[in-house]
């Protein structure tokens, strides 16, 4: 494996020696490179890995014509074989453990254990959602103290605590809007959404029942003013804006836009994503926003688990705060934490938009990301959007010789640094320097995204990154550069050193296969004929 | 502070690279008048590990945890037992840590635990396919609603009496915006006016009936009867499943005729956690997997010939189709779906069924000892794990005297129903593998005492 090929990169696992022939085992795993089968070609039927009671009762006879002929068909495995599947399942994972994920506002930092540990006291992780409220006053106190500090740190009126994830935030925060529109008796139909703004806001703003209007970026990667006032009249009910924004920038003019929209009648919708560059540093409701999702799994850490759960908190103005959904929590004069929901939602709550969600939102993402803030406190978590910001800034100036950064005269970026592939060898793109990433060991950044960049690249390193770290992350940026601009075309065939070569992602959709048909028991592992070419 | 690793010397050499003399430089598009000078007064400052673990198990202790007590609730959120090795496997960090498997050469265990996952649901909800995972169970029922508008290019969608009324809230609250037709029913006292009451709504316009399965009050709907009547209509029939280990035990809905089976998927791996996160369930037919809401993991090859697994079909999603899209979705419920997946690959077909006939057996019991307690009455002919028992009194107040007597004694249908009174005596009471015999005489030695 140590044979340096022609184009003086390493050939791919399987492969050795200069005449390329493939070495091959039998059992289709390379040492800790591993493959894994899937759990119904390793399972078969009876297998159970949990002990259970045999009932003494026969089902009771109301049940019988409701009752199913067969077992579902499900193959089972025991629990050292669940152990050891899942295990090696997770080796073929790259993870924010293992090293950055430089993903531009996909903000992913480490994920401390303590809000692990925290979140599954039994008192927290072994409560029901309707249980008396006597019985789960702390976890009443959870939700109230992490409201309470979401609405200081971002110096708003309210904040709705319900919403599951940052989409479900966004939608939360425009039916705010619509509701407060209804209650003026005002039918206002089209939300502003500048061109920077992330893909969620245009659907959102549709799914709300808006029209959504685009608002051009300036050449400066910022939103045009100009061509937002004029586009302001009787039908805006507000603007969606992302700031700091998907260019990596903060939008300074936020003030004045604010302004503009609340004279024209309409509210500004800011979505919060990229939080974590100005916490402790600006308080969104001193610039004029009036709804605000806060991705607790982004700013407060709450991990990803390879796709969410996350959770969606909305802070909102004097102006929102009354259209808030049920259910959340109110201090009472008797100095305890109450719920109101549909039950004991009184007068003073008539104007409560309607439910969201089944049950209280996300409250096991609440304690991880109480735990965050107290560990950090307000000190801390200043620091959080210093470093933050200025890792970024360290990667932009560091490669910004070898990768054209489109608005890197427009000033200091913010939480994230956006480069481009212009400049690239001839049929070189954004996708090469990802897929090097990888056999370089990183998750590669976010690519071709925003829109407004050709050939995008956003990096965000996050504040958790240390200064060696990101000097091996710039290193390995800047030789893949290099190489790209020096046409090396081992690139086009990257990774090498993944669990997969580049997957076709073409044959996945044109026919889609998205359940398993085989037959269960017998293993697909590969043949020797797969993985050994000739 | 231990989780940021630049040190005051690393600060100063970088913002030597970057050509600015203080961190404050690079704030500099922010107007000053909008910048803080310093740490934002309201919130304490950091604190050790040590000391946020005190407060926060002090917060913790003033909840009476479901372990702790004789616990009888349901509605919609189940107490099961959860395998050591499913909260031990979901915390390995390769999983735990891991981001949305963009980048699929690197992701294919998360990848593979997914389409792992769609295929469990599938065959779970006896549908053809199934997504990766959605927030939870209300939402995917607001999902299901616009997917079946997308597929018959009708608007109108039935409720029936029996879904949980906080589903029916969330989709009510959701078509007021969207301007969906939405006609909701009321529940009856008998189950099969309840069905009768959803055949009777459907008509022409008719995009689709949803249905409880079983319904808020434990009792099981005829699904075939009511999938006949849609679909001589036209619409749509929507399955609604708050408790799949039911599924080991009855009929799976896609057999009985459903065309999308939604449901909660909190039962299985992932525990209560007063609410949330929890996971969303959603099958449907093939030939409806367009109009399917929701990330898809989906079954290739990778330039060698080797399968593996990517997401797929996302020209139908927010990031591509910006407010054309089939849904605002972005992030699903990856850990939860994770969690579920090693719980039922531990269980296996013959695991949940076995264990649905130990629910149901615990609920037998449960049942045979309550109605011996003078006053109270059964209202269900057919029931799975949980039942709706007819108290001589206002249910809420009894839950309440139940908890101050230690034993968390069911869902009161007044909490759940406050606009209906003549549900208020309905206590809804749930048994899982996890209640004793001696739980039951607790419960029914302190109804009793209640009741008296």
């Amino acid at each position: 494996m140590s044979a340096v090929n022609a184009a003086g990169w390493r050939p791919s696992m399987g492969e050795t020696g200069d005449s390329g022939e493939k070495f091959v085992t039998s059992s289709g795993d390379y040492g800790l490179m591993l493959e894994e089968a899937l759990s119904f070609e390793l399972g078969a039927e009876g297998k159970c890995g949990v002990d259970l009671d045999t009932p003494a009762r026969a089902p009771a006879a109301g049940l019988s014509r409701f009752l199913r002929k067969a077992a579902p068909a499900l193959p089972g495995l025991t629990e050292p074989e669940t152990v050891r599947h899942y295990t090696r399942l997770s080796r073929q994972n790259y993870a924010i453990d293992l090293g950055p994920f430089p993903l531009g506002s996909c903000t992913m930092k480490h994920n401390p254990r303590l809000n692990e540990k925290m979140a599954r006291l039994p008192g927290f992780s072994d409560v029901h959602p309707l249980q008396p409220q006597k019985s789960v006053e702390g976890a009443l106190e959870v939700i109230e103290q992490l409201a309470d500090w979401l609405i200081t740190l971002t110096g708003m009126a309210s904040v709705a605590m319900s919403p599951k994830a940052g989409a479900h935030g966004e939608l939360c925060g425009l039916l705010c809007i619509r509701a407060a529109l209804d209650a003026r008796g005002e039918k206002r139909d089209v939300v502003l959404v500048p061109e920077s703004a992330h893909g969620t806001n245009p659907a959102t703003a549709a799914f709300a029942g808006f029209k959504v209007q685009s608002i051009p970026a300036t050449p400066e990667g910022r939103v045009d003013l100009d061509a937002l006032k004029a586009k302001l009249g009787p039908n805006v009910a507000g603007v969606m804006i992302t700031n700091p924004n998907t260019c990596g920038l903060f939008e300074p003019e936020m003030k004045a836009i604010g302004d503009a929209v609340h004279a024209a009648g309409g509210y500004v919708y800011c979505d919060g994503a990229n939080f974590n560059a100005i916490v402790g540093k600006v308080r969104p409701g001193d610039l004029g926003v009036d709804a605000m999702h806060i991705n607790l799994h982004k700013t407060f850490s709450t991990p990803h688990g390879g796709g969410g759960p996350g959770a969606g908190p909305v802070v909102l103005s004097e102006a929102l705060a009354p259209f808030a959904p049920l259910p959340f929590v109110t201090r009472g004069d008797d100095g305890r934490v109450h719920l109101v929901e549909e039950e004991n939602a009184g007068e003073g709550h008539a104007q409560a938009f309607g439910r969201m969600v089944a049950f209280h939102g996300q409250m096991g993402m609440f304690t991880r990301a109480l735990t965050y803030i107290l560990s950090h406190g307000a000190d801390g978590l200043r620091q959080v959007a210093e470093d933050a910001v200025l890792n970024a800034n360290y990667v932009l100036r560091s490669c910004e010789d070898l990768l054209p950064a489109p608005f890197a005269k427009s000033g200091p970026c913010m939480h994230e640094a956006l480069f481009s592939d212009a400049g690239l060898a001839e049929g070189f793109s954004t996708l090469d320097i990802a897929k090097g990433l990888i056999d370089e060991g990183f998750h590669p950044m976010t690519v071709y995204f925003p829109l407004v960049v050709k050939g995008a690249m956003l990096v965000e390193p996050t504040e958790t990154e240390s200064k060696a770290g990101l000097d091996r992350f710039i290193g390995s940026l800047r030789s893949l550069a290099q190489r790209a601009k020096d046409g090396d075309q081992s690139l086009h065939s990257a990774p090498h050193f993944a669990p997969r070569r580049r997957l076709d992602e073409t044959l996945a959709a044109r026919k889609p296969v998205l359940v398993w048909q085989g037959q269960p028991g017998v293993p697909a592992t590969p043949s020797l004929s797969e993985i050994g070419g000739s | 502070m231990r989780y940021l690793p630049l040190t005051p010397a690393d600060r100063a050499e970088m913002l030597g690279v970057i050509g600015a003399d203080t961190v404050d430089d690079l704030f500099v598009d922010v107007p000053a008048e909008a910048r803080l000078s310093g740490p934002i007064a309201g919130l304490p400052l950091r604190a050790s590990e040590m000391a946020v673990e005190r407060h926060m198990s002090a917060l913790a202790a003033k909840n009476l945890s479901a372990g702790s007590a004789p616990f009888f609730l349901g509605a919609g959120a189940y107490r099961h037992h959860v395998p050591a090795s499913v909260d031990h496997l979901i915390q390995r960090g390769e999983f735990l840590t891991a981001y949305t498997p963009y980048q699929p050469e690197i992701a294919q265990g998360t990848l593979q635990v997914l389409f792992e996952f769609q295929t469990q649901v599938a065959r779970l909800f006896g549908t053809d396919i199934a997504n990766a995972s959605m927030y939870d169970g209300s939402t995917a029922c607001w999902e299901a609603i616009l997917m079946a508008a997308r597929v018959t290019r009708k608007d109108r969608a039935v409720l029936s009496g029996g879904l949980h009324p906080h589903y029916g809230e969330v989709v009510r609250t959701m078509a007021k915006f969207t301007e969906d037709d939405i006609v909701s029913l009321s529940p009856e006292l008998v189950a099969e006016a309840d069905d009768a009451a959803v055949i009777a709504a459907i008509d022409d316009k008719t995009s689709c009936v949803v249905v409880q399965y079983p319904d808020i009050l434990g009792r099981i709907p005829d699904l075939a009867a009511i999938a006949e009547a849609a679909h001589a209509k036209g619409a749509l029939l929507v399955a609604v499943v708050t408790e799949p280990v039911a599924l080991g035990m009855i009929e799976a809905p896609g057999v009985l005729g459903a065309d999308i089976v939604v449901g909660e998927g909190q039962s299985l791996g992932v525990g209560l956690q007063f609410g949330g996160p929890y996971l969303g369930l959603f099958g449907c037919r093939e030939k409806f997997v367009r109009q399917m809401p929701g990330r898809l993991c989906g079954q290739t090859v990778d330039a060698e010939g080797k399968r593996g697994f990517v997401l797929t079909l996302s020209t139908r999603e927010q990031h591509i189709r910006r407010e054309k899209a089939t849904s605002n979705i972005c992030t699903n419920s990856g850990l939860c779906a994770l969690a579920f997946s090693i719980h039922l690959t531990l269980l296996g077909g013959d695991g949940l069924a076995r264990l649905a006939a130990v629910n149901h057996d615990r609920t037998q019991a449960l049942v045979e000892r309550l109605t011996a307690v003078p006053g109270v009455t059964l209202l269900n002919d057919a029931y799975f794990n949980e039942v709706t028992l007819v108290l001589p009194r206002d249910a809420r107040e009894v839950v309440r005297e139940l908890a101050d007597r230690k034993v968390l004694g069911g869902v009161s249908l007044g909490r759940l129903f406050p606009e209906a009174s003549e549900l208020h005596n309905g206590l809804l009471v749930t048994a899982t593998e996890t209640v004793t015999d001696e739980d039951i005489e607790t419960f029914a030695k302190e109804l009793e005492g209640v009741l008296a």
